[in-house]
């Protein structure tokens, strides 16, 4: 089909880790791909899929312990089986020929070298020109990724720039050999939405004037629509489905790439339960169920009301000086009973503060939060005890909000405990139980510990412990972002069950658009810690008022434009 | 990549605290558990020379002073012994040199001397005791030390000694800057202000010159030695824990208990203080380490424990004058027991550390 040979091809490529037990596993399961020259493949899989390992085994950046590659394994780059190179052969293909993009630009950059010398020192490794013709070359770079006044961005440090402008220069220093391959290894997944959609545009400029080819390797299907050429779908370390962009969207032939596309939530529908994996592998014939509306009614009653509510946080300066700076500033919104209110912005809004100072778990500097009339923030911390059962929050990462050396009986117990609801230890270990069903999760869970569950049981029983309190208010700050899309599905459904269920109502955070507006009736825009717009939430994503609301909305992925 | 989306693996019936995994680390780190075997096996010892199961009578002089270690009973420097007989014919040949003058030079007689009837007194009872010398070993297996102690009975009672300095001392000074720290780093603030200038004042004099200044205050006994010690040695954990609650206090798993309204002390002892115990046990068995030294260096240099009790360090002060005589086995046991224990702490510190992280998976 294709008359060139392709510049990269992978060939039966096996890779198993082996864990400190000495049980092999198996990451990658033999996969097979081309990358044609100039041309952008992506490889799209959840976590566990194998898709970074394969980047890994790529470049050969695989520890060499604990790893095999299997020696039936071949990785051709212009006809040279990296498998077989040597040291030497590498360091020179690594950043000269090959470079790559990580996820986490401010990790990835050396922290105590300016970002030009970085540049610099990338360039004289590889093309043998001098300091001079380096520097030059460097700042044109810089210019070419289009970071303002590069000059002066040439001498600053990596913690001076922004995650955006950091991805900027990771990518100047990848592009600064002119490499044939590039491999972005989910570079935009730590930005904030409208970073991305900058990024991602920059990448394809690049792409196209320098003729490279780009490995690019997302968990995000809609992501990768609107910039690649070829698709392959990964799951369990097997490749599932390997087409061009256009049919990966409008007729996808595996049960698991149409589970990827329907899984996440979007814009343009609504239905009463998202569909999740299980559902297509079974008889493959899924239909969806009926649409749910949303919005406030008329006859709903208040369970919150939050008037001009401010947050300052407080930092050192020398010896006696304090520098405040405004996190969030003079929101106000109103929660109705059983309802959800959205509230959406990107890092740095003052989203997740909010929440935080609705629980008084930071300091609030002005407002009212009146919880059924009275004010929450008035409360003497006597009062506030018995008020905190009530008001409920679910972290961002399933990873970070246990705690790691109780178990789960101890987890679910202690809200109990603190609060006095059953009476002895026989009865609380009863009710745990009960919530970890309710949740969805096996009884016996309640011996284990944390780290033996994965990121979407995790949440589940974040979510246990706190309907262990009976709440009437749940925050959710970012609760499914850490969450692969099919866990995601199974979390917000879970979320959406005990909302009918229990009556409970919601404060939903997240930088997700589109699953704000699955889950959400009224929807609140944060911009700089101000509310830049209010309004239900079908009104707001149909006709968004505000620019900021506006450029939001453009900038999610839209997948393969119909 | 960590499979994150696979069910976790069918666990066995027991279920894996980090402890216990941790525990399994350590078993599969061959030296780090060696190491362990070691220090366990000295602490037993410690444990049997305390309760008196052995070495309880190792103030008795059962040897000839200096006898050797009987390996070496041939080749040893001999030491020349002084008994009764040979102090009653050096008195003899006195009296009768002084007969032989016939000058009678003393100048008083029996009655004019003032002195003649207690000295007559103590002659009869040195008499008493002359006949009740019992007879003494020419050697021991690790020999014997000035006053013919068994240097191997001395070595089992300095020991218990050394390391019940040592773990008290440990545990004390892990108290103090657990606790401080933990309050400086939780709470913040004034009280973290106060914390650290005190911890500055402290820090700034020399560490020797603070323990020789409160051990020369305080007098000596194992209860000073281990509070000199203590008092001396918390800062570093304490600059530790501050750290780590400083770390931890922002964590979401502390902010979950902050919400589900667990209060501070229970934030601050029974969330985060679990997470990192195995700092703890590291900064455990280091200050361990460091204290025995520490009580052997003071102990050495007199401001010990007291004399009626054995050291490795008392032992050690010992030693000088031994070996300027050539004596070299008392010293020579220390030392090797001595660094055999450190050697295995300081191992078992190291593989703590490796075996308890967990971000090591």
């Amino acid at each position: 089909m294709n008359p060139a040979p392709p510049l990269l091809s992978v060939r039966k490529l096996r890779v198993s880790f082996r864990d400190e037990h000495g049980h092999g596993a198996e990451a990658v399961k033999g996969i097979s791909f081309d990358i044609p020259a100039g041309k952008t493949v992506a490889l799209v899989g959840e976590s566990g899929s194998g898709k970074s390992v394969t980047a890994m085994a790529i470049t050969r950046l695989l520890p060499e312990h604990g790893c095999h590659i299997d020696p039936g394994s071949e990785i051709l780059f212009d006809g040279r089986n990296l498998l077989a190179a040597s040291r030497r052969e590498l360091r020179g293909l690594r950043g000269g020929d090959i470079a790559m993009v990580f996820q986490e630009p401010m990790s990835s950059l050396n922290p105590v070298f300016s970002v030009g010398e970085q540049i610099i020192e990338t360039l004289m490794l590889h093309t043998r020109v001098g300091r001079k013709a380096a520097q030059q070359r460097a700042l044109a770079l810089l210019q070419e990724v289009g970071l303002p006044a590069p000059e002066r961005k040439m001498r600053s440090y990596p913690h001076q720039l922004s995650g955006g402008q950091q991805q900027r220069v990771m990518i100047a220093m990848a592009i600064a050999c002119e490499p044939k391959l590039l491999i972005a290894d989910e570079p935009t997944t730590a930005l904030d939405v409208t970073i991305q959609q900058q990024i991602l545009q920059l990448l394809a400029a690049l792409q196209q004037k320098h003729g490279m080819a780009v490995l690019f390797i997302s968990h995000d299907l809609e992501l990768v629509g609107q910039f690649a050429d070829e698709v392959i779908v990964m799951h369990h370390g097997s490749i599932h489905e390997h087409a061009p962009v256009q049919q990966i969207f409008e007729a996808p032939q595996d049960a698991y790439t149409k589970a990827l596309l329907r899984c996440r939530p979007h814009l343009d529908r609504r239905p009463a339960r998202l569909p999740v994996i299980r559902d297509f592998l079974g008889d493959g014939c899924y239909h969806e169920p009926p649409q749910r509306q949303r919005g406030y009614q008329a006859d709903d009653r208040v369970i919150l009301e939050v008037q001009g509510l401010s947050v300052d946080y407080h930092s050192r300066h020398g010896w006696f000086g304090r520098h405040s700076q405004r996190a969030v500033d003079g929101v106000s919104f109103t929660l109705m009973r059983g309802r959800t209110l959205g509230i959406v912005g990107e890092s740095g809004s003052g989203k997740s503060t909010l929440g935080l100072a609705l629980m008084r778990l930071q300091q609030a500097s002005a407002g009212r939060v009146l919880f059924e009339g009275e004010d929450m923030l008035a409360l003497t911390p006597r009062q506030l005890r018995a008020c905190k059962r009530r008001i409920q929050i679910v972290f961002q990462n399933p990873y970070a909000s246990l705690n790691p050396r109780f178990t789960v009986a101890q987890i679910l117990t202690e809200p109990m405990l603190l609060h006095g609801i059953g009476c002895d230890a026989a009865e609380r270990l009863q009710l745990a139980g009960d919530w970890l069903e309710h949740v969805g999760l096996p009884r016996k869970a309640l011996a284990r510990y944390p780290h033996e569950f994965s990121g979407g049981q995790r949440q589940r029983i974040a979510i246990a412990r706190c309907l262990t309190m009976h709440p009437e208010i749940l925050i959710c700050d970012e609760s499914v972002s850490a969450l692969d899309v099919s866990v995601q599905a199974q979390v917000l459904n879970l979320l959406q069950s005990l909302q009918d269920e229990l009556g409970l109502s919601y404060l939903f955070i997240s930088h997700d658009l589109a699953v704000v507006k699955h889950l959400s009736d009224q929807v609140l825009v944060m911009q700089h810690g101000r509310c830049v717009e209010l309004a239900d939430a079908d009104t707001l994503y149909a006709a968004p008022q505000h620019p900021y609301t506006r450029q939001l909305l453009d900038a999610i992925p839209q997948g393969w434009p119909h | 990549m960590p499979h994150t989306s696979a069910p976790p693996p069918a666990a066995p019936h027991h279920h894996n605290s980090l402890t216990r995994i941790g525990w399994r680390r350590l078993r599969r780190d061959r030296i780090g558990f060696a190491a362990l075997c070691i220090v366990g096996a000295y602490l037993l010892l410690a444990l049997a020379a305390w309760s008196g199961l052995v070495a309880s009578h190792w103030q008795d002089e059962v040897a000839h002073p200096y006898a050797p270690p009987t390996l070496f009973a041939g080749s040893a420097p001999h030491h020349l012994e002084l008994n009764a007989a040979d102090i009653d014919a050096a008195d003899r040949r006195a009296t009768s040199a002084a007969a032989l003058d016939g000058s009678g030079a003393t100048g008083l007689s029996a009655d004019e001397d003032p002195l003649a009837a207690d000295m007559a007194a103590a002659q009869q009872q040195a008499a008493q005791y002359r006949g009740a010398e019992q007879t003494r070993a020419d050697s021991l297996p690790l020999g014997a030390d000035q006053r013919g102690r068994d240097v191997l009975q001395k070595l089992l009672q300095g020991s218990a000694t050394s390391l019940q300095v040592g773990i008290a001392g440990a545990l004390l000074a892990l108290g103090i800057g657990t606790v401080l720290g933990a309050l400086s780093g939780y709470f913040g603030g004034l009280l973290d202000d106060l914390l650290m200038w005190g911890y500055s004042v402290f820090t700034s004099v020399p560490d020797m010159l603070l323990l020789l200044a409160f051990a020369a205050v305080s007098g000596r006994g194992i209860g000073t030695v281990v509070l000199v010690m203590a008092f001396t040695s918390w800062t570093g954990t304490f600059r530790l824990m501050r750290a780590e609650f400083i770390k931890h206090k922002g964590r979401e798993y502390v902010r979950a208990a902050d919400a589900i309204g667990a209060g501070h002390a229970r934030r601050m002892f029974h969330h985060i203080l679990p997470n990192v115990s195995h700092l703890l046990l590291v900064q455990f068995s280091m200050l361990t380490v460091a204290l025995i030294k520490y009580e052997a260096i003071l102990s050495f240099l007199g401001f010990g424990v007291g004399v009626t009790q054995v050291s490795w360090g008392a032992m050690l002060a010992e030693a000088p004058a031994e070996l300027l005589q050539g004596y070299w086995w008392q010293m020579l046991a220390v030392t090797l027991c001595m660094s055999l224990l450190v050697t295995a702490f300081s191992l078992l510190s190291d593989s703590l550390r490796d075996a308890l992280d967990p971000k090591v998976k």
